[in-house]
This record gives structure tokens, sequence and C-alpha cells, in this order.
């Protein structure tokens, strides 16, 4: 087995809630400017019709250009993509974006298991999947489907998250490659991702 | 070549076993979302594979109607994106209310959240008696439940508030009776609505619309298949129609969108060719 240093991703998704926009502004200031792959991010929000204000926050300090998810529209290299409120965020099998209103999943929409496992079964072992902060247990099967599909999990250090419960959930159900912070977490994403 | 996941092919098998025997076709739907869906079938079936829910219902017609219930997504509020209502009422309406008779289709009803918000608007800008709304969708059970108009009362607080944002003259609770943990709309709501069964994928026009008001039906279909519909659409549709679509959709992959120019961008409405003068 290759390490994992050694491997290539060929996507990156992140799943998050409490104290998301601040964990996501640190971590995609870190990232090289020159992503060969696309960031597709779902964090989960209280308010619906706040996307272009919560994109434009996040576009402040990141290294990438930061859009919203579009549907119908194929997931970019080099750039951040973010689920609109109030939908579910999926990727189909020729890279683009579908979404849907079907039923919140474990009481959120956009959920990060919806996300998680689509975009697994795209990706296979290319997919870079990372749990950051969040207060609610989202994402634990998502990253499990990841793993499944033997891609590369990621879950932040739940010490240094805001919220650990979300990391926590994630590691017990589903384990991870690694638990790292997140500055660790975007030198990892860009060595794997040139 | 990587071979095709085996989960994949059951999708397709269970797709094609679906149009062979009972003639639904939801081979134009996107994959994705509806691969769990139909892997949310077969689970709650005690089914182990979609190749098992798939012997299920090529040999029991009985499982049917739960199959395609479960296959629709009957999702919806009253007065979804308020902002949408009152671009409808402020700039639309006052467009409509030149016909002397006026034709609303609403394609994908779901349990009636829409189509009893639609009629409450028409009611109050005083075009409701001159209207006539076809309410469409292919569940029968989520259209019986639209027809009887009767809903769970914790919605009542969040719809309300959507009435509000969409600048409602009155109070939502003017048009329910709140009982037993239900909200009863008014049944005179329901004076100028017909429900009816009818499949996007399957059947055609059987009206002249003014306005049609499709949202969050489309973002499950492929290009092709919303394709296809937007063509429906635009044969239904009377010249300077107007059609509104899901917040977030796009019809900038579909060969028929060149037929209609944005009216508003951000509540998706469209309107069919040129503006009549
Ligand atoms: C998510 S709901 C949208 C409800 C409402 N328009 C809204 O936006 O709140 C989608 C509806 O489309 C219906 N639908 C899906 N495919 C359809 C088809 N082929 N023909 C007619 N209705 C369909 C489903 O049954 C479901 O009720």
């Amino acid at each position: 087995m290759p390490g994992p240093a050694s491997m290539v991703s060929t996507a990156v998704v992140l799943g998050c809630s409490t104290g998301g926009l601040r964990a996501l502004s640190t971590l995609l200031a870190a990232l090289r400017p020159d992503l060969a792959v696309p960031v597709i991010v779902v964090c989960h929000r209280s308010q619906d019709d706040d996307d272009a204000l919560f994109v434009e926050l996040l576009a402040r300090h990141s290294a990438l250009p930061v859009v919203e998810a579009g549907e119908r529209e194929p997931a970019r290299p080099g750039r951040v993509h973010v689920a609109p409120s109030g939908y579910h965020l999926l990727l189909e099998a020729d890279g683009r974006f579908m979404l849907s209103v079907d039923p919140r999943v474990r009481h959120v929409r956009p959920s990060v298991d919806v996300l998680f496992e689509s975009a697994a079964e795209v990706h296979g072992a290319g997919l870079l999947a990372a749990i950051l902060t969040g207060a609610n247990d989202d994402g634990a099967d998502g990253l499990l489907a990841v793993r499944r599909h033997r891609g590369y999990a990621v879950v932040q250090d739940p010490a240094e998250a805001e919220a650990p419960q979300m990391p926590q959930a994630a590691l017990k159900h589903a384990g991870a490659d690694a638990v790292i912070g997140l500055i660790r977490l975007a030198a990892l994403i860009n060595e794997r991702c040139r | 070549m990587a071979r095709p996941d085996p989960d994949d092919v059951e999708l397709e098998l269970f797709i094609r076993a679906l149009q062979l025997r009972h003639g639904y076709d939801f081979s134009g739907y996107a994959r994705a979302s509806l691969k769990r869906r139909v892997q949310g079938l077969a689970i709650a079936r005690q089914c182990q594979t979609i190749g098992e829910l798939t012997t299920r219902v090529l040999h029991d017609d009985g499982l049917l109607p739960s199959v395609i219930a479960g296959l629709s997504v009957p999702v919806s509020e009253m007065f979804r994106n308020p902002f949408v209502f009152k671009a409808l009422a402020d700039d639309v309406f006052p467009v409509l209310a030149s016909y002397p008779h006026i034709n609303i289709w609403q394609a994908g009803c779901a349990r009636g959240e829409e189509v009893y918000t639609l009629a409450i608007l028409l009611e109050e800008a005083g075009l409701y008696e001159r209207t006539q709304i076809y309410a469409t969708d292919f569940n029968d059970a989520a259209l019986a439940q639209a027809q009887e108009g009767i809903f769970p009362v914790a919605e009542a607080r969040a719809w309300s508030e959507n009435y509000r944002a969409a600048g409602g003259s009155a109070s939502l609770s003017d048009y329910w009776h709140a009982r037993y943990e239900h909200l009863k709309l008014d049944e005179r709501l329901k004076r100028n609505i017909t429900f009816a069964n009818h499949n996007l994928v399957a059947d055609g026009v059987f009206c002249e619309a003014h306005l049609i008001l499709c949202r969050n039906v489309l973002i499950y279909f492929t290009n092709e298949l919303q394709d296809r519909v937007l063509g429906l659409f635009r044969h239904s549709l009377v010249r300077g129609g107007y059609l509104v679509l899901g917040n977030k959709e796009s019809i900038a992959f579909a060969a028929s969108a060149a037929e209609f120019c944005e009216f508003d961008a951000r509540a998706r409405i469209y309107r069919l060719g040129a503006v009549p003068a």
C-alpha cells in the first residue's frame, strides 16, 4: 500500500455545522491557489436565503474563488462550491451537481451524509473527505461511505474544533485516516491535490 | 474500463422493470437522488438489494402505489420562498388581470401546499372568481391528501411567517380551522381548483395556461427530460404566458429554454416568447 502522501485526490468534500464559517475561513485561506481539484462544501445554516452573504463571507479569506454550487453545473478544479441552503447537494456520475428537496436527513438539509455518499460513488479512492466542527452527528454515515469506497477520510481534531460533537460522532462511527487540525488538513489537501 | 458498480446495474434493471411491467418510466430521472430513494424503498421493505425489490415489484402489483409514492417527493410548504409569491402578486397578477378568464397549471402539486397558496393570493388580489387552477401530480396518494386540504398544525407558525413575508394582507389563520392537531383549510379555497393525475414524463398538453408553476420538480430530471417537459410547458402556455420554477433551478442546459425570456431572475419567473404589445 502506498502511503497517503504519495496518493492523489481528485476531489475534496468538507462537512461542517456550528463554527463552520470560522473553520472554513481558516482552512480555505491556507489552500494553494492553483489547487487542481474541486472543493465541495456542506455547512448547515439556520436561515434560508442567506446564500449570497455566506459565499461572500467565505470568499473574503479564501485562496480560491468561492461560488454557490449551481444545479447541473460541473464541479470545477480550483473552485470552492458551497451547497445552497434548503437543498441537498449531490454529485452525479458525470461530475455535475444536482439538487434535491428530499426530506431532511438527520434533521438537516443540506446533509453532509448525502453529499459524501454521492461523491464517494463518483470519486471512489480519489475522494478526500473531511468532517469539521459541528454540534450534531451529520456526516458520520457519509464518512463511512467514503471509507467503504476507499477514499481518504479526515476528521478535525475534536480538541481543536469549536464544536467537537460532529468530529467525535464521525470518528466513533467511521474512524478516520487522519485526525488533525485545520492547518495540517490544508497542507494535506495541498499535497494530494497538486 | 472500470466495470459498473453492481448497485448501479441493479438500479437500471429496476427502472426497466417498472417501465416494462407497469408503464412508469423513470429513465429520465437524475440517478444520484433516485438511487437514494430506491435504496430507501428497498430497506423499508426488508430487501437486501435493489434486485430483490425489483423481483417484488414485478410479481406483486399491490406494491406499485407505495413504490410510486416512495419515488415521488411530496415535500412542500405554503408560501415557500415568500419573495417569489410576492413577485407573483406584485408583478404577474396585474398582467393576468387583463384576461377575462385565467388558467393556471400547477405541475407537481405534492399535497397541495402551493396550490392553496395560489388560491389565497388570487382571492386577495380579487382574481380568484375568474380563475381556474389545475393542480396535477403523478402521486395519487399525495393528490388525495391535497384534495382534503388538511395539514399538521406544527406547520402553522412557519407558514404564517412565510405568508406575512409574502405581503399577505390578512392573517393566514383566517383561512384555516385548527382542530385535533390539524389545520383544515377553508373549503371555499377549493372551489376553482381541479386536482388531476398527470405524469410529466408521459402525458401531454391538456389546457391553455396563462401561468404555469412547476417548482422543484424538474430538479429531479436529467437535462434531456427537463428539456422535453419545458417543451410541454411551451405548448401549454399562451403567448406571453408565465412559467415559475424553483429558486435554484437552472434551465441553461435545455434547448427549449431559448423560447423563454427571464422576467424575474431571482424568483425564477420566465415569460414565453416576445412580450405582446
Ligand atoms: C419536491 S415536490 C415539489 C412541491 C412544490 N412544487 C414545491 O416546490 O414546494 C415534487 C413533486 O413533483 C412530483 N413529480 C415528480 N415526478 C413527476 C412526474 N413525472 N409527473 C408529475 N409529477 C411529478 C412529485 O410527486 C412531488 O409531489
